[in-house]
């Protein structure tokens, strides 16, 4: 018996040895190691052994079975990996074949600029807010302390509708609507479409937009504005950003600024970009005028302020370098898409 | 404003500094300097030379050889200017000299022409004389130089010394944008007076001393002003025995810098006052002037006029006349009349120098068209001290200039003059403002720079009183804005505010939009960006109906022409000629989204505001269709919480789509938005000749269905069961119908169901699709059975069939 295992194995060992597929391994399995197979056979002749016999047999026919089973294993695990290096040499690829990209839209470059700006200013706890685009008068002029009479209102810079009604010519009047919610202290960011009446070239569009910010609070000052616009500054345009104030003129604050950024192409030295003077004007800004906020019914004995509009085509036009307004509102894919 | 900085050092004499410290200083102070310009350009080695001796060209008929001596030295040069004679004394270029111009007056080249000795046929040239083109300059503003030829210095010019000097070119001409309430600085002294504070400097005013005749101003002319409100204050003077001639050259060469044309001595001198006081004046021929009577008045209705530009103009009863006892002589404020014209024979000149009412005079120079030099400064709104001033000086002129003699006296018509200004002084509330700690004693410097009056009041209270001309300063605000120009907006610190924190939020709206944006860039729209304005034309390109209501739009008063002048009831026409410039420039394959508001009035003409609608317009050609618009849109829904199944109902009305091809989008039976393919009218009216896709939402119709809350309903444990049904269905029934059915009758333990084929054709009965669908059904919470699934079926099928729906097996 023990002589016809060892021939089993034997056998078994040179049938594993001469198999080159695996096919062929499976059919060694099966007519050794299968229900009808070659050791169930053995196992079949065990009731002619003498009982006293069988254990030690018995093992002998399952050490003979591991034994066989343990080479097959092996060599179906040999053949397979084979086979899987065999298919992956079969599929090599040309990796600087070019790249299949889902198509993804883009975002305006307008947008972009909008929601970084917003995104800056979230952080530093100001809600957005917006405000309509057509307004009355008293809303974009006269509660921003710009009189009747003030050439601003003049035809030429504002379109008219009728009555009381206007495009709004800047988004400053949101401060207004906010303020007489009666909720101090403010902190508020209102971007939005406002219109002028320049005839559409490079650099004019009669339709552009603002952002405007408010905060009030008690002992708000002008430190206060200059150090959260160099903030804004370094987010927006980077850490190495310096700014500079200069003194300007606009009704509704007082004392009122113009911001300049050292200009982010040159770094300050000046260039073709800067116009060699190494700053780039960015925004207009102050400190809430007394009589904005009494007629918005804030006390300026008790409460301080201050506000500051930028322009968004100009932040977007500088950050991306796009030399002409008009591309903004032709929407041509080919311009889109860089963005 | 442009002005020259010699004129600025003439009232600031220990001014000095370079052009670029002056240009910084300035602005940091806020007298901000746009640019500036050095009118020695390019001009390098040019002295004064005195030719000796001409002869003729051996060689040239027009040319000249000429012996000039530069001081010590007498070099030879050779010319073809006409114009030189032995004796001139001219500017001379020396060898290795530059110029600014050629002597066609042509632009000037960047970096000058390079003068070298050579030899002019044959002949050796050591320099060469220059004309004023050459110079950089022109006739204009040296009207003694010789239209072609060489400039002639005058016989007292110093032989061998600096020429450009010597024609006044060693300056620098810098040109200020100046704030509209500054009026004060639109004058050389108001910007002097502010470069003199910038620099703490002392800042010297002009004298002004008349020394008048015994004549008696009264005895000339009387004056009238029946509108007080229009011109509060009308000073005049009179001067007689007046001789024209040039100018003197000084004030020829400040005016030229300030880009004003010298003239003649009487215009130069109004011109020149008007530029150092910033008060327009006008001069008179007293002779002109019936009864030597002024009176000012409003104009009739319908009068017309003749200004002294000849151009005959219409008046209203707006405009503010000067009017002489018969007739009116000009249009105050804004240009004097043809009438009254000063000419070469004037003896007696009458001064104006008057305070019109600012808003007026914008207005009458708007409606007149005719927007001049005064009326610019006038618009602002004068300080009426400051006429007085300014009609002494220029009576002061014509007596020191040997113009004429100035009459004693002044007819004065005025309503009272404005008290000074007095602000209470608080030190701690400018720091406050400021977040500073300047000291009281800073201030104090600031303010005396600026002559504002520091004083105590008996009860301690310190009050500064503001003088006439800075009428801008109202309250401490403005108090504060001074100390921080002087004291330097760059040294106020850096802080963060204080106080109390927020939150820091987008609203709700936004946040939807924002989540649009990101869909549609998912889906492969990019965005554009259109104008809110538009032409009516666009209704009838988009085929609306005469009596649409879409076609109630509100109107601009004043647009920039018909294609701007409506504000947009209708998102698409922005979107088509969007998709129309792609499809022209043969991009392919294009989508686009806006984010944009319409503009809805609830009454027209509008007596509240208008709603204002935000619109999610989505739109493309090229590859996709319907049924693509109809997933980016649903996509839309599912990512800010609108579960349901949106409705499409085809009949959605709208005339720019293909009748056959569009839906109204319904979302728990209110119509939000529509889409469709374009009607092929519609897209020849925008040149685009391929399909096109649309849809539009409106936005504060989804708003109230939108959310971002979602709750985790378990994923299923329990396995789904599938039914698969087939139907010949009537060809009118919609899908939509079907669906409807299923829905309603599957009850809780329907979960889904998908259409997987539709088929019209050959082997279906005329009227008849087949259309054949996958149910699944899943309980939450244990296994189905057959018989659950089959009694809901059963349901379904009834429900199917009961709408003339066969069943196939």
């Amino acid at each position: 018996m023990k002589e016809r295992l060892e021939q089993l194995k034997a056998e078994a060992l040179r049938q594993i040895e001469a198999s080159d597929a695996l096919e062929k391994l499976n059919e060694v399995r099966v007519s050794f190691l299968g229900k009808k197979g070659e050791l169930t056979g053995v196992l079949k002749g065990m009731k002619d052994v003498a009982p006293e016999e069988r254990p030690k047999v018995g093992q002998l026919v399952n050490d003979t079975r591991e034994q066989i089973e343990k080479v097959l294993e092996e060599a179906i695990r040999k053949m397979e990996k084979a086979a899987r290096e065999a298919q992956m040499r079969a599929e090599v690829i040309d990796v600087t074949l070019p790249a299949k990209k889902s198509t993804v839209g883009h975002r305006h470059p307008n947008t972009i600029a909008m929601e970084e700006v917003e995104r800056i200013f979230v952080g530093m706890g100001y809600e957005v807010v917006e405000g309509p685009e057509i307004e009355t008068d008293y809303y974009n002029f006269e509660a921003l302390n710009i009189p009747a009479d003030h050439p601003a209102k003049d035809e030429q810079d504002t379109f008219y509708i009728g009555g009381d009604f206007l495009l709004r010519t800047q988004t400053s009047g949101t401060q207004v609507h906010e303020m007489e919610k009666g909720k101090v202290p403010i902190r508020m960011l209102a971007p939005g479409r406002v219109f002028r009446s320049d005839e559409v070239d490079a650099t004019h569009s009669p339709s552009f937009h603002q952002i405007e910010g408010l905060v009030i609070d008690k002992h708000i000052t002008f430190a206060d504005l200059k150090g959260t616009l160099a903030e804004f500054a370094k987010e927006l345009f980077g850490e190495e950003t310096k700014v500079k104030f200069r003194p300007h003129h606009f009704n509704f604050t007082e004392p009122s600024a113009e911001m300049d950024v050292s200009c982010f192409k040159c770094g300050g030295s000046g260039c073709r970009f800067c116009k060699g003077s190494g700053w780039i004007e960015i925004l207009g800004c102050g400190m809430v005028h007394p009589n904005v906020l009494r007629m918005s019914k804030i006390d300026p004995e008790e409460y301080t302020g201050f506000a500051f509009g930028i322009g968004l085509e100009r932040i977007a036009l500088l950050k991306y370098e796009i030399d002409d307004m008009r591309l903004l509102y032709e929407n041509d894919v080919r311009f889109l898409k860089q963005f | 404003m442009n002005t020259a900085l010699s004129w600025i050092k003439a009232y600031v004499p220990e001014l000095s500094c370079t052009d670029q410290e002056y240009a910084d200083v300035m602005t940091l102070t806020g007298t901000k300097v746009e640019t500036y310009e050095r009118l020695d350009r390019n001009l390098e080695k040019i002295v004064i030379g005195q030719i000796q001796k001409i002869e003729k060209h051996p060689d040239a008929d027009k040319l000249i050889v000429c012996q000039v001596d530069i001081g010590g030295e007498t070099i030879q040069i050779v010319t073809g200017a006409p114009n030189v004679k032995e004796g001139d004394k001219v500017p001379v270029v020396l060898d290795g000299g530059k110029v600014a111009g050629g002597h066609d007056g042509g632009p000037l080249p960047e970096g000058g022409i390079e003068i070298k000795a050579g030899k002019l046929r044959g002949v050796p040239s050591n320099g060469m004389m220059c004309s004023i083109e050459e110079l950089g300059s022109s006739r204009e503003m040296y009207p003694e130089a010789p239209e072609m030829g060489i400039y002639i210095f005058p016989e007292d010019a110093k032989v061998g010394t600096d020429a450009v000097e010597a024609l006044g070119l060693r300056d620098t001409v810098f040109e200020y944008e100046i704030t509209s309430n500054r009026v004060d600085c639109y004058s050389v002294l108001g910007v002097a007076r502010e470069a003199a504070a910038a620099f703490k400097k002392p800042f010297h005013a002009p004298k002004v001393e008349v020394k008048a005749n015994n004549g008696k101003v009264e005895d000339y002319i009387s004056v009238e002003v029946e509108d007080k409100e229009l011109c509060p204050r009308y000073c005049a003077r009179v001067c007689t025995n007046i001789k024209i001639g040039p100018s003197p050259k000084w004030m020829q060469l400040r005016l030229a810098a300030s880009g004003i044309r010298p003239i003649n001595n009487l215009v130069d001198i109004t011109n020149y006052v008007m530029e150092e006081y910033g008060q327009p004046m006008h001069a008179f021929d007293l002779d002109t002037v019936a009864g030597h009577k002024i009176i000012v008045r409003r104009a009739k209705d319908g009068g017309v006029f003749q200004t002294l530009d000849g151009q005959m103009r219409n008046l209203d009863g707006d405009m503010l006349m000067i009017c002489d006892a018969e007739k009116e002589i000009g249009i105050a404020g804004i240009m004097g009349g043809e009438n009254s014209k000063i000419t070469d024979e004037v003896k007696t000149v009458l001064f104006e120098a008057a305070t019109f009412n600012g808003a007026n005079i914008r207005k009458s120079a708007k409606r007149l068209g005719l927007r001049t030099d005064a009326s610019g400064i006038f618009e602002k709104g004068l300080d009426p001290r400051n006429a007085q001033a300014a009609i002494d000086r220029a009576c002061q002129l014509i007596q020191e200039l040997g113009c004429g003699e100035v009459v004693d006296g002044m007819v004065d018509v005025c309503v009272p003059l404005p008290e000074l200004r007095k602000i209470k002084f608080d030190k701690d509330r400018i720091n406050a403002l400021l977040g500073t700690d300047v000291s009281e004693k800073e201030m104090e410097e600031i303010f005396a720079r600026l002559e504002l009056v520091l004083e105590t009041e008996s009860d301690g209270t310190k009050v500064l009183t503001i003088p006439s001309f800075r009428q801008d300063l109202e309250g401490i605000a403005d108090i504060a804005e001074e100390v921080a120009r002087f004291y330097g907006y760059d040294k106020i610190p850096m802080t963060l505010p204080s106080g109390e924190a927020t939150t820091g939020k987008l609203p709700f709206k936004l946040r939807i939009e924002q989540k649009a944006r990101d869909i549609a860039e998912y889906c492969g729209f990019s965005q554009g960006m259109c104008y809110s304005f538009e032409s009516p034309k666009v209704f009838d390109k988009l085929l609306l109906d005469r009596d649409d209501v879409q076609r109630n739009a509100i109107t601009i008063a004043n647009p920039l022409g018909e294609d701007f002048s409506i504000m947009r009831t209708i998102s698409l026409n922005g979107m088509l000629t969007s998709l129309a410039t792609n499809y022209n420039r043969r991009n392919k394959d294009v989508r686009l989204y806006e984010l944009g508001n319409i503009y809805l009035p609830k009454s027209l003409p509008l007596h509240e505001l208008p709603d204002e609608r935000m619109q999610f317009t989505l739109g493309m050609y090229g590859e996709g269709d319907f049924f693509t618009m109809k997933g980016v849109i649903e996509e839309f829904f599912e990512s800010i919480g609108m579960m349901q199944k949106p409705g499409y109902d085809p009949k959605a009305g709208k005339n720019f789509l293909h009748p056959g091809r569009q839906a109204a989008i319904r979302y728990a039976d209110k119509v939000i938005g529509y889409l469709g393919e374009v009607h092929p009218e519609v897209c020849d009216n925008y040149d685009i000749k391929t399909k096109v896709y649309v849809a539009v939402l409106d936005m504060p119709a989804i708003l109230p269905f939108a959310t971002f809350d979602r709750k985790y309903t378990g994923v299923a444990r329990f396995p789904a069961i599938s039914r698969d049904i087939s139907m010949v269905v009537p060809k009118e029934i919609l899908v939509g119908d079907i669906e409807a059915m299923i829905a309603q009758r599957g009850g809780k333990i329907l979960e889904d169901y998908k259409l997987f084929d539709i088929y019209e054709g050959s082997q279906i009965r005329e009227g008849f699709k087949s259309v054949a669908y996958s149910i699944t059904f899943r309980a939450k919470d244990r296994t189905l059975e057959d018989a659950d699934v089959t009694a809901v079926m059963k349901k379904i099928l009834n429900g199917l069939e009961g709408m003339g729906i066969e069943l196939r097996s």
